[in-house]
């Protein structure tokens, strides 16, 4: 008799344990899923909002409005002599990208439990398509922000072309940071209720209302030690042109933002095989 | 030759059950507060609180079994014997705690209706939102985008959220979309206990058409009759193991045969502890089935119902003239009916010795639930009562059947009838 060669399985289901790597591959598999389910997010904030498409707009305008309000005309907070609205927004659009990211992802699977439940695709898509879902508010804040520059007469600086780097960099630190809260949220429920208040205080820990210069010289080192830091610095030295920050400060970020994406995906695929039966 | 699709070997599904009070999730909170604690109770020597309160529950266990290409197969058992937990092991949703299994071909899930969907999007969005999920490319939807709209007879509400549509069109458009999806192995979990009969006849017409294309289907089912025609082979599920695996009919007969809390069969009657009466004549077994002399307590809305059994003289003197009953009597104490010989047309006038007996209820209309049997006999006058069981059979009737696959619940009524329904057009307005 032939011993017959027999097919290889199209996969294989074994109990797993240790890490595991990211799959690029599945994931590139699955890109259709991942623009799907973004899209289904924007299309839904916009839809449930009653100001709908005004809310795009509104939402980083108020706050930036609110800030030059307070610290710019009150609390008279220096910005290294440029419009005190300028100096928040710059400093808000990476801020509000990296926060939106991390919380809208953090809570992410919880939310689509029924979907994780039903049927397969790489979980991270999940927390992954709020990030992106994310961008299209960051794109709308960036043509206000160049807007505003227009109306103050601020002239676009050379240095813009670096802004690519520090947006890669604020992605790469809200996606990491995003799937692991995600994973942790499926574990922990109560974790998304003190998220609020943590981003709250991140944010005054990191120079968005402030400039970096108010910090002391000596301080300033381990104040990049926040990986936020540098990207906002960064932010503001691409549309202004003038700021605090040195390369030390930035490759700080960068790091930081690369080993918070790599531990944040190993993180999230050892845990992802017990989502199904947790949530 | 036919190759293997689905090779299961060894296969277990372990979970760990928490019992009172623990929650189902932990707080970060509670776990502070223990990694605070746990060098305290290190240096007390305690034991960790909290290990003994877990039990580990196997939901599957040695699973093996292989699947050719196109085969069909019907997956069957009782509530939580873990069909729902198979399917999910097999679309990689949970993962296994030991063994493993083989697929050679893509796998399709469709484990609920409408997956993926959201209200607020209309019907076209959720095409292709369900539709990317569960697997197809944007390509595949566009193409058959029109051939679903037609199937779930939407055309209308095509651009209406979701969450306007009732719940019947919201179930044909989810049906719809993962009916079209086109994997080598399918697998189906109960999708087709939804909706009205007109819908649950056209997801079974769908099924039968995916059956014949040579995909290979694994089904859940507690409708034997849709599982019957639909598959060839049926493997038996019972405390997660397979209890049973081959040909359809014989797997589905043994689900029917399932120990149940039926009492089907009961011997020994003149000492039945429930019975009373002279002993002139006596019981001396009964039993209820389907009519083929095996007892079997189980039954489906719209099968026969047959009740045989012994009668015995139990003195010397034998009254020729007998009269013979049967009352029912449901779950909750309602009783149903107290048959007598003579309301048939029956009579029992030649009696002599011992004589077996058989009844047969036609097209039995009653809701899912137990039914307690109380059988009597005595002499014609009705005065005398020879024997008296009461309730020493039941019988249990089952969701499914040829008549409805709808779920009934006890607490919607007790009988389940289909009258004749007629329509008179009335003109509106008057001119
Ligand atoms: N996430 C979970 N955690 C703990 N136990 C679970 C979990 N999922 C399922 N089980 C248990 O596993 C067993 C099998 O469940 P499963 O859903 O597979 O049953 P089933 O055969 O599909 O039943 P049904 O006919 O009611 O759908 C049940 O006893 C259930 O309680
Ligand atoms: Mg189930």
């Amino acid at each position: 008799m032939i011993a017959c060669q027999e097919k290889k399985p199209y996969w294989k289901i074994r109990p797993q344990k240790g890490w595991n790597p990211l799959d690029l591959l599945e994931l590139w598999a699955y890109r259709e899923v991942l623009w799907m389910l973004a899209l289904r997010d924007i299309k839904l904030r916009y839809k449930q909002t009653a100001l709908g498409v005004v809310w795009v707009i509104l939402q980083p305008l108020l706050p930036g409005l609110i800030f030059a309000v307070i610290f710019g005309k009150f609390a008279r907070l220096p910005s290294d002599g440029q419009p005190y609205l300028l100096f928040v927004f710059s400093g808000l659009i990476p801020w509000m990208l990296f926060s939106n990211m991390i919380q809208r992802s953090g809570g992410s699977l919880v939310t689509e439990a029924r979907l994780i439940t039903k049927v397969y695709f790489p979980r991270m898509l999940v927390p992954l398509a709020s990030g992106v879902s994310v961008l299209v508010d960051f794109f709308v804040s960036m043509g206000l922000m160049f807007f505003l520059m227009v109306l103050y007469g601020v002239p676009l600086q050379p240095v813009l072309g670096l802004l690519p780097i520090f947006l890669l960099t604020a992605i790469l630190l809200g996606a990491g940071i995003g799937l692991w809260l995600s994973a942790l949220n499926v574990k922990y429920r109560d974790f998304m209720y003190a998220l609020p208040f943590l981003v709250q205080v991140w944010m005054f820990a990191t120079p968005v209302v402030y400039g970096m210069a108010v910090v002391p010289e000596k301080w300033r080192f381990l104040y990049s030690f926040n990986p936020m830091v540098g990207v906002v610095e960064g932010f503001r030295l691409c549309f202004l042109g003038k700021s605090s920050v040195g390369v030390e400060h930035i490759a700080l970020s960068v790091g930081a933002a690369l080993a918070f994406f790599i531990l944040g995906s190993l993180y999230f695929r050892s845990v992802e095989r017990g989502f199904a039966d947790k949530l | 030759m036919s190759e293997v699709a689905i090779r299961i070997e060894g296969l277990g599904k372990c979970y760990r059950l928490r019992h009172q009070g623990a929650v189902r999730y932990n707080t970060l909170r509670d776990d502070l507060v223990n990694w605070m604690k746990a060098p305290f109770q290190f240096l007390s020597g305690r034991e960790k609180k909290g290990a003994c309160e877990q039990e580990d529950f196997w939901a599957l266990r040695d699973i093996s079994c292989e699947i050719k290409h196109g085969e069909v197969v019907g997956i069957i058992g009782r509530n939580g014997a873990g069909k729902s937990t198979l399917l999910k092991i097999l679309s990689r949703l949970v993962d296994p705690t030991e063994g493993g299994a083989d697929l050679f071909g893509r796998v399709g899930a469709l484990l609920e209706v409408g997956t993926g969907f959201h209200p607020e999007l209309t019907g076209r969005e959720n095409i292709y939102l369900s539709g990317a999920i569960l697997g197809m490319t944007r390509h595949e939807i566009q193409r058959k985008f029109d051939e679903i709209v037609t199937f779930a007879e939407i055309e209308k509400f095509l651009d209406t959220p979701a969450k306007y549509y009732s719940s019947g069109m919201y179930m044909r458009l989810g049906f719809a979309v993962a009916a079209h999806l086109e994997p080598e192995i399918l697998v189906v979990d109960e999708v087709l206990a939804v909706g009205d009969v007109q819908f649950q006849k056209k997801c079974l017409g769908k099924m039968k058409d995916v059956s014949v294309s040579g995909r290979t289907v694994l089904f859940v089912s507690h409708n034997m009759s849709a599982i019957r025609s639909l598959c060839s082979r049926a493997i038996l599920l019972k405390d997660g193991r397979v209890a049973a695996d081959g040909d359809v009919e014989k797997v589905t007969e043994a689900y029917m045969a399932l120990h149940t809390d039926s009492k089907a069969f009961a011997g020994n009657l003149a000492a039945h502890p429930g019975a009373s009466g002279s002993k002139k004549v006596v019981f001396e077994w009964a039993r209820v089935g389907h009519g083929d002399g095996v007892e079997n307590g189980q039954f489906c809305i719209g099968d026969d119902l047959h009740i045989e059994f012994k009668i015995k003289a139990g003195a010397k003197v034998v009254e020729s003239f007998l009269k013979l009953g049967i009352m029912m009597r449901s779950q909750d104490g309602i009783k149903l009916c107290s048959l007598v010989d003579s309301d048939s047309g029956f009579v029992m006038d030649d009696f002599c010795a011992e004589c077996e007996l058989s009844v047969k209820l036609e097209d039995m209309r009653l809701y899912p639930g137990t039914y307690y049997i109380t059988l009597w006999v005595g002499d014609i006058t009705s005065i005398n009562t020879y024997h008296w069981v009461e309730e020493c059979l039941s019988f249990e009737v089952i969701d499914g059947g040829k008549l409805t696959s709808r779920k009934l619940s006890r607490a919607g009524g007790l009988l389940f009838w289909t009258p004749e329904w007629k329509k008179n057009n009335i003109k509106q307005g008057h001119e």
